[in-house]
């Protein structure tokens, strides 16, 4: 079922981004690829490590731990809707890039979060052109709503 | 890059008239305000200054035109709140080679009041990997970094606090600060969560106001009204815009690189400092900063605060203004320090002068430690 949009959408979809978007829509986690290097995000188009305009895609596992995280207590932007409070995370995938994300299925109480936790993803269907990725802890059963 | 030691001085530094909540001026005016005072302390005109520098709202260009100059150097680096440090580096190289001889580092904000029209950049990037998220302003980024500073190196709640609580004591001694009234450990704790790990006096205050600072060569600058502050160094760095793109968020390297280059050419030590001014927009910048800088070890940089070192007697005072805590903050605060620690080093701090102040360090960081301008300070060459 799709909720009621509560967020900004992203706009512009620039067009070196075109393929994760394209794949969540799908509900893969796509990352763009060195040959060389392995993953990287965000998409752009050399390689960050080594420079390479070699770039292809590969899916990720959806696996990933979590780096850091905060919870907001109030809206931080006008258009941001969900009401607080609500978990802003930085994951980082098990094959290496990190993303900003939100966590859902849990308490947003620093006492049940910690850092390098194991997560996995769960894909938000925000508009039939809109999946984002977001994280829960591995073996979390879905609740209803969230962030 | 030794021989940029010591080639310009700080002549003039000035705030706009007022600070604080300015709904009546807009950001060109706070520069002209700001601009005018600075040229003022210096004992110079505003025809005499030739190098225009800024940074944020309004290019060189702009600010030029509204003092009626026509400047044969002008500088618009923006990248952030530390724009204003890298900016006195690079006035330092461009007085250094004679691209011009009288320079204005100049900033006008009005954060608070929103006078003005916004700033138009590309947020494509943020508004598809952040905004999405509820990500949006800095309140928003930086406990990321405090979070993981807490998990690995076990900060707490506490020490964070202990930051405000030693800057608020400042702002105490400073008439020109937003706030007065002593804060303790307890206060912060049970002020209102914005976002955790910070609450509202983990945050920085938003403000209107402007901030001017003049530079000439030291020939010129000891003819002037006040004594010359020399630019013994200076450095700046950059590591991401992005959070995803921060590889260590306990360790900020555009900081180190800032702090080595300026500690090299200024032929100083991280540990030789005797008044220390640091970008504080929230309570977790200045210790990681001290980290950063290898003032401390890391994790140790909340030490400073707790022990009462960073407090007035004690062995390294730390943000003696107020700080953006508890002083002003415009949105970007980095012209204020440097204002500051010219004034300690000139000795006109009244209440809160920290006594013989002879070496001072600026540093600044521009979004989430993404940015780094490093200033050594002196009042002799
Ligand atoms: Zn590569």
């Amino acid at each position: 079922m799709q909720q009621s949009l509560d967020r900004p959408l992203p706009e512009p979809i620039t067009p070196e981004a075109r393929p994760y978007w394209e794949g969540l829509r799908n509900d893969k986690l796509m990352l763009p690829t060195c040959a060389k290097c392995g993953p990287f995000f965000y998409p752009r188009v050399l390689c960050p490590t080594c420079h390479s305009r070699d770039i292809s895609w590969i899916e990720a596992s959806g696996k990933a731990t979590l780096y850091s995280f905060e919870i907001a207590h109030q809206a931080l932007n006008p258009g941001f809707k969900v009401p607080p409070p609500y978990i802003l995370a930085l994951v980082e995938l098990d094959e290496g890039p990190r993303l900003l994300t939100n966590l859902v299925d849990v308490e947003p109480d620093p006492a049940a979060l910690k850092c390098d936790m194991r997560l996995e993803v769960v894909f938000e269907r925000l508009t039939d052109a809109i999946t984002i990725p977001q994280f829960r802890p591995a073996g979390a059963k879905a609740s209803e709503g969230g962030a | 890059m030794r021989e940029l030691s010591n080639a310009a001085c700080i002549v003039g530094a000035a705030e706009s008239d007022e600070i604080g909540v300015l709904p009546e001026k807009s950001p060109l005016s706070l520069h002209l305000e700001a601009i005018t005072n600075a040229v003022d302390d210096a004992g110079l005109t505003i025809n005499e200054v030739d190098g225009v520098f800024t940074a944020g709202q309004y290019t060189p260009a702009t600010v030029a035109e509204a003092l009626g100059i026509t400047p044969r150097y002008v500088d618009g680096t923006y990248v952030g709140g530390c724009s204003f440090m890298i900016l006195v580096g690079h006035a330092l190289a461009a007085l250094h080679h004679g691209l011009c001889d009288v320079t204005v580092v100049s900033h006008g904000e009005s954060g608070r009041s929103r006078v003005g029209g916004p700033r138009a950049r590309d947020q494509s990037l943020n508004s598809q990997f952040e905004f999405v998220y509820g990500f949006y302003g800095a309140p928003s980024y930086f406990g990321l970094i405090a979070t993981r500073h807490m998990h690995e190196h076990g900060t707490t709640l506490e020490d964070w606090a202990q930051v405000a609580v030693s800057t608020r004591a400042w702002a105490c001694l400073n008439p020109r600060a937003r706030f007065d009234q002593p804060i303790t450990v307890a206060d912060v704790l049970n002020s209102r969560p914005v976002c955790y790990p910070f609450n509202r006096l983990n945050i920085c205050l938003v403000t209107d106001g402007g901030g001017a600072v003049v530079l000439t060569r030291p020939d010129r600058a000891r003819d002037l009204a006040k004594p010359p502050v020399f630019v013994r160094g200076a450095g700046e760095g950059t590591e991401h815009v992005l959070m995803t793109q921060m590889k260590d968020l306990t360790f900020s390297q555009a900081t180190r690189i800032a702090g080595e280059k300026a500690f090299r050419m200024a032929d100083v030590e991280p540990g030789d400092f005797d008044h220390v001014m640091l970008y504080d927009a929230f309570t977790a910048g200045p210790p990681i900063m001290l980290e950063s800088l290898g003032i401390a070890r890391p994790g140790e940089g909340v030490a400073y605060f707790a022990d009462g070192r960073s407090t007035l007697g004690g062995s390294l005072p730390i943000n003696t203004n107020g700080g953006g805590l508890s002083y002003t903050h415009t949105g970007m605060y980095g012209i204020f320090p440097i204002i500051e620690s010219v004034r300690q080093l000139r000795g006109e701090c009244d209440a809160r002068q920290v006594p013989d102040v002879r070496l001072s360090l600026v540093n600044g960081m521009g979004g989430m430690l993404s940015a780094a301008g490093t200033l050594v300070l002196a009042n002799e060459a």
